[in-house]
């Protein structure tokens, strides 16, 4: 993974210093909060129900063992012995005193971490697939260029006060693992037919208020010129964004505007401009930045067979693992959405184990996934019995990848000081209603995706099942909605009807899973089925 | 009745105004009546409170109510982490918030 060097280093030590400066001058009365807000928020720090709210950038959600112990260390000496893994790859933590929070950073600089960037008006930490370097499927290891991007686009003038915060997604395999048409600017490495790398690019997606798709804006942009594409987007959206009205500041709502052949025009207006500045990457920085994501020294000859035996161990291993790239690897998708826990939720301990089992089994390498679950990617398929019982040792071996109990929740009501509505009860709900595993294997692929308010950090509306929280008079309702994704297939997810209860919602989304088991035809995944017979059958057996 | 709430400002901990200053218990808040902004400014400009508001509440037999969730939610701490919460070793106090 990459190393900072000595300019990294250097620019992440000084904003620790910078903001150890900033906060004492806030407890010592010099400055207001309102002078204040901005600047923890660049670094960070919110102001939520309970206390302030950390929230670490964790780019494309890659973690090496030493990053996982100091993440356990924060929770255990600074918050409450956990931390909560978010929609974005990152990690988050509910429990900071403003005090502790320049420590907290210092901390996080020794291992090469920080917060920058992960609110406010910025591009935000650019996520990926979390299977890169590892994905039986891809055609390279997307990380590199995602490391260019975040250290071109990191303190860039031109992006340092942009409309609204910016996201950006990177993936290089036809399977869409990150949610990508859901973000601002969605890059998906491609081969044209002279067999050359390049990048297909996607513009103004986002959920929230207005949800929209990114439309295809270019089916290839050659990737030596991809950061002047990526320029050209920013500066189209930077000159005609409607900085009046917060509603109307994310790109997606100047795409859909402007409709996307317009916008497309004047991206590429920019761009045959700005190519001609000389910003791209040299080739040589680009490869000094892949060296680093060489491949790990993978052992050839290795077998290929698993003993399955021991059958919770083979259900673990048929569920929790993917193909990898290298023979006798595989891929382990660690479960953090235990029935009756939290999803995304993890303790220092349990942060200790997963790093101790990277370091001994998967080249020091950790992902986060955009599910709020955990991966070890390079697992040799000799090893993953042991990986078995180390992660079942630690609470970490659950079966429920991409089921209907491995569901996405934000932090909604219980934390968010933002929300309408609490998300993790009715996740635990719903979970402990399905909770049999025959049960789980029988419905198979169900995506449910729940959302405290309105912004969406619970991705309702790509969820096969989404659910949005909302006040109706000062008590939390439920809308119930079906058939988004967030894979190579998205779509948008529609509101069924009037919203529910707390109970009222846990037995409409029972009611739409009899229906599926009714309907379905051989193969059909829910979502299958519900684009095959449509929302009316559904509506019948919730409202009828 | 209106009560004054806010954050403390260098541990973000929830805090209510009880008539002399600040308890993490939202049992001991005062009724503000009319001085609520009066008293907002001056302790935020003390420091002694980050982002003081006023909000309505109610008192009955279990105590001090705030009227919307969200504020019941602060004044107890996440309905999913009971532990955590002011009270942890009761486990019904769950049902106050809701
Ligand atoms: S969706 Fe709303 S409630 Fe949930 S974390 Fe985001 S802002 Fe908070």
């Amino acid at each position: 993974m990459y190393r900072y060097d000595h300019y990294d280093q250097a620019i992440v030590d000084a904003r620790v210093d910078e903001f150890r400066d900033q906060t004492a001058r806030r407890l010592a009365g010099q400055m207001t909060e309102d002078q204040f807000k901005p600047l923890r928020l660049k670094n960070g720090l919110y102001l939520q129900l309970h206390a302030y709210m950390l929230r670490i950038a964790i780019p494309y959600g890659t973690l090496n063992s030493r990053q996982l112990r100091m993440l356990g260390h924060i929770a255990r000496t600074y918050d409450r012995g956990y931390g909560h893994f978010t929609t974005r790859q990152n990690i988050q933590y509910h429990w900071i005193k403003l005090q502790d929070a320049p420590d907290i950073l210092a901390e996080l600089a020794t291992v090469e971490m920080h917060a920058i960037q992960t609110s406010g008006e910025s591009i935000r930490n650019i996520s990926a697939d979390q299977y890169a370097g590892a994905a039986a499927d891809e055609i390279c290891d997307p990380r590199p260029w995602a490391e260019l991007i975040r250290q071109a686009t990191t303190f860039h003038p031109e992006f340092s006060y942009l409309p609204r915060k910016f996201k950006i997604a990177l993936i290089a395999s036809p399977t869409d693992r990150a949610a990508l048409r859901w973000h601002d600017l969605a890059l998906r490495i491609v081969r044209n037919e002279a067999g050359e790398e390049g990048f297909e690019v996607f513009a103004g997606g986002g959920m929230g208020r207005t949800p929209f798709i990114a439309y295809p804006i270019r089916a290839f942009c050659p990737a030596d010129q991809i950061f002047s594409y990526i320029q050209a987007v920013l500066r189209v959206w930077n000159s005609h964004a409607r900085r009046d009205n917060i509603h109307k500041q994310r790109m997606k709502i100047l795409v859909h505007d402007l409709g996307h052949e317009e916008f497309t025009r004047q991206v590429e207006e920019a761009f045959a401009h700005i190519l001609t500045l000389g910003t791209d990457f040299p080739r040589a920085e680009y490869e000094r930045i892949a060296a680093y994501f060489a491949p790990p020294p993978f052992e050839t000859g290795l077998p290929d067979e698993i003993d399955r035996a021991d059958p919770d161990f083979a259900l673990w291993v048929d569920r929790q693992t993917a193909p990898h790239k290298a023979p006798g690897y595989a891929i382990v998708n660690i479960s953090l959405k235990r029935v009756g826990g939290i999803g995304g939720d993890i303790t220092a301990e349990q942060m200790e184990a997963v790093a101790d089992l990277a370091e001994r089994y998967s080249f020091d390498d950790i992902r986060v996934t955009h599910g709020q679950n955990l991966v070890l990617p390079h697992v040799r398929k000799q090893d993953l019995y042991a990986v078995w019982q180390a992660l079942d040792a630690a609470g970490l071996a659950d079966v429920n990848l991409d089921l209907v109990t491995d569901i996405i929740a934000c932090p909604g009501l219980d934390y968010c000081s933002l929300a309408n509505a609490r998300s993790i009860p009715i996740a635990q709900k719903i979970a402990q209603r399905f909770a049999d595993i025959d049960r789980q294997l029988e419905l198979g692929e169900l995506k449910i995706k729940i959302s405290g308010c309105i912004n969406a950090c619970g991705h309702h509306h790509a969820g096969h099942i989404g659910i949005l929280g909302v006040d109706r008079k000062g008590t939390e309702n439920y809308q119930l909605l079906l058939g988004g994704s967030g894979a190579e297939d998205t779509s948008l997810g529609k509101i069924t009807g009037p919203g529910f209860d707390e109970d009222g919602i846990v037995d409409a989304v029972e009611k739409t899973t009899d229906v599926y088991l009714r309907e379905r035809q051989d193969g059909e995944r829910f979502l299958d089925t519900y684009r095959r017979i449509g929302v009316e059958p559904f509506k019948e057996a919730i409202y009828g | 009745m209106k009560i004054l709430t806010g954050n403390d400002l260098a541990t973000g901990d929830v805090i209510w105004w009880t008539g002399s200053g600040w308890s993490r218990h939202v049992e001991e808040s005062a009724d503000v009546g009319e001085k609520g902004d009066e008293i907002a400014q001056t302790e935020a400009a003390a420091r002694r409170v980050n982002g003081p508001y006023i909000i309505d509440a109610s008192r009955d037999e279990a105590g001090i109510r705030p009227a919307h969730i969200k504020d019941r939610i602060r004044a107890l701490g996440p309905t999913v982490r009971l532990d955590l919460s002011l009270k942890p070793a009761d486990p019904t106090v769950g049902t106050w918030v809701i």
